[in-house]
């Protein structure tokens, strides 16, 4: 197990030493969001723009119009609410090749509390038209995913997990811009989860396997664009959806999936995530546990949909 | 020095770009004709006399960059792009309306020698400083030119921008600022006092030139001396009046996003004529 931005940080570093397009700006949290190892290396390509993220972004527009590739920056708290405009107007109107990071996500943000808590950043990046949405399940995916959008042209917000979490992939998994994949099988019920809420799943299934509930995980990373096909088959072939997010359930992936459900194929649904509320200082796992997002809310989540089927 | 010839062949320009600037809005019926006419002059002289682009190759790599950051003035860069060659005059008939490449506000993605998509004011000063960043990093000697608003400078981003670009000393940046002193609900001094301009640049790290902004002799004399300081970016003041060249429409706020009536825009294709 591996601190998620220790990978995102290291790799980064990779990419740009291959890649001498790609350019880092920072709004003053280097140290936390781990670019320190390509600032390191690559001073004359790293860019502090200080504690002002709207301006980061115009500029990240700018380098991007001009052929450079850049990364920028910060919390996902004000990467997303406060340059939500700019993203808008001058990055993703013009579809230009920007890669926004937001760090230190929904409840995971090293117990800063309730203003560092980015719980509705998927959200608001999903509604900008034309720009990916990223919210990786572990170091590995973390790491493949950076490798992806580099290559990948255009405008793509990706979140990056602060902390050690448990891993879901080995070294082989390959990561796909809008690929979901299926890391547990079963057939009773789909549980479609994104970043951290990925492993919890697996716990919930694994625990739900031992009462006989065959309990399908699906880890859908890219949230925008959302993998249907996926959504479509998981709902047909097990008849009932709980989704798991690390995120406001409105806007994110429960909207998502339910989304591709009701147009196409409603089966009974429930979505586990931040019930509307502004969180708080605390552990990671004892904000999961505090505000119903554990596996043992996942599991019960599984046995109300189950229980609605056919009804 | 410009010769008088030159100077008239400039104003001919410009009349016939401020007459182009009304027939838009008009057939639109929609656009900004204050600040479009305020800006116009700036325009021309940029694109007739100082910037390095090639109209046949727009997205030459070593060519000037300018972002007009006041996204409304956009009739007066679409007319000036057309004179200067980049696409027919005659495209610019279907600005504003379903289909056409020619939105209200510039579009990057849309029109040939328009270099970032603006309309939410405050954001292009920032989009210039990263592409005279990338001019730094690349070592190409092209230069970028922001043109600001004066209602626009009172948004907070401008001034993260401006710190920004002072703190890199990016000398290879020249802002101007419309100064005409009305926007769209009145005065500036009376919506939200932006004085004094000058200080406030100065105070934030930037050269500062003021400037007559419809004297072409003055404002190439104050972007050839932008160009020439190093060690930081330069803003060019340029006292300018909306809806300048036609009398009715000068120095009032009524005209920042009005359409004229066929009596009115008669009258002022009339003026904008002698």
């Amino acid at each position: 197990m591996v601190a998620v931005r220790e990978a995102f940080g290291k790799t980064l570093l990779e990419v740009g030493r291959t890649n001498k397009d790609i350019v880092v700006l920072d709004a003053d949290l280097a140290s936390s969001t781990k670019i320190t190892y390509f600032a390191r290396e690559f001073p004359e390509r790293f860019f502090q723009c200080g504690i002002a993220e709207q301006n980061m972004i115009g500029v990240a527009a700018g380098l991007a119009a001009c052929g450079k590739i850049p990364f920028a920056t910060s919390f996902a708290v004000f990467v997303s609410r406060r340059p939500a405009d700019q993203v808008a107007v001058s990055v993703a109107y013009p579809g230009l090749n920007v890669k926004i990071i937001g760090a230190y996500t929904g409840l995971f943000n090293g117990s800063t509390g309730a203003s560092h808590m980015a719980v509705e950043d998927i959200s608001i990046m999903r509604a900008i038209p034309g720009i990916v949405v990223i919210d990786p399940a572990d170091a590995v995916e973390t790491a493949g995913a950076v490798r992806v959008i580099a290559e990948y042209e255009g405008p793509v917000y990706m979140r990056e997990t602060r902390d050690e979490w448990p891993d879901v992939f080995d070294d082989g998994h390959v990561f796909e811009i809008g690929k979901a994949s299926e890391v547990r099988s079963g057939d009773d019920v789909s549980i479609i989860a994104a970043g951290v809420m990925t492993s919890e799943a697996i716990t919930a299934s694994e625990k739900l396997k031992e009462e006989g509930i065959g309990a399908r995980v699906i880890n859908m990373s890219t949230i925008k664009p959302i993998d249907k096909e996926a959504v479509i088959k998981a709902a047909s072939e097990t008849g009932a959806v709980v989704t798991a997010e690390n995120h406001n359930i409105y806007g994110g992936l429960g909207s998502a999936v339910a989304e591709v459900l009701v147009e196409n194929h409603p089966v009974p649904m429930q979505r586990i995530g931040i019930r509307d509320v502004l969180n708080e200082s605390g552990a990671n796992r004892e904000l999961l546990d505090k505000f119903g997002m554990n596996y043992l809310n996942i599991m019960e989540a599984v046995k109300n949909v189950i229980a609605r089927k056919g009804s | 020095m410009l010769s008088p010839e030159e100077i008239n062949k400039l104003q001919e320009i410009s009349n016939k770009i401020r007459c182009s600037i009304v027939t838009m809005v008009k057939d639109a019926s929609v656009g900004h004709i204050g600040g479009s006419l305020s800006v116009t002059d700036i325009l021309v002289a940029l694109y007739f006399k100082v910037l390095n682009i090639d109209p046949k190759n727009p997205d030459w790599e070593n060519r000037d960059r300018l972002v007009l950051s006041k996204g409304h003035g956009a009739t007066a860069i679409y007319s000036v792009l057309a004179e200067r060659g980049f696409f027919p005059a005659k495209e610019l008939k279907t600005f504003g309306i379903i289909d056409s490449k020619f939105q209200v506000h510039p579009d990057r993605t849309k029109v040939p020698g328009i270099e970032a998509s603006t309309g939410a004011l405050g954001q292009g000063l920032s989009v210039a400083a990263g592409m005279a960043l990338a001019a730094r990093i690349d070592s190409k000697d092209y230069h970028t030119y922001a043109i600001l608003g004066d209602g626009e400078i009172q948004e907070g981003q401008i001034w993260e921008a401006a710190m920004f670009s002072a703190h890199y000393k990016l000398d290879n940046l020249t802002a101007i600022l419309d100064y005409n002193n009305v926007q769209l609900m009145g005065d500036v001094s009376d919506i939200m006092g932006i004085a004094p301009v000058n200080l406030k640049w100065e105070s934030f790290g930037w050269n500062v030139i003021e400037t007559d902004g419809h004297d072409f002799e003055k404002i190439l004399t104050s972007i050839d001396q932008a160009r020439n300081t190093k060690d930081g970016p330069t803003i060019i003041i340029a006292d300018t009046t909306k809806g300048k060249g036609v009398s009715f429409m000068q120095d009032t706020c009524a005209w920042h996003g009005n359409v004229p009536s066929d009596d009115e825009y008669e009258k002022a294709i009339k003026e904008l004529k002698n």
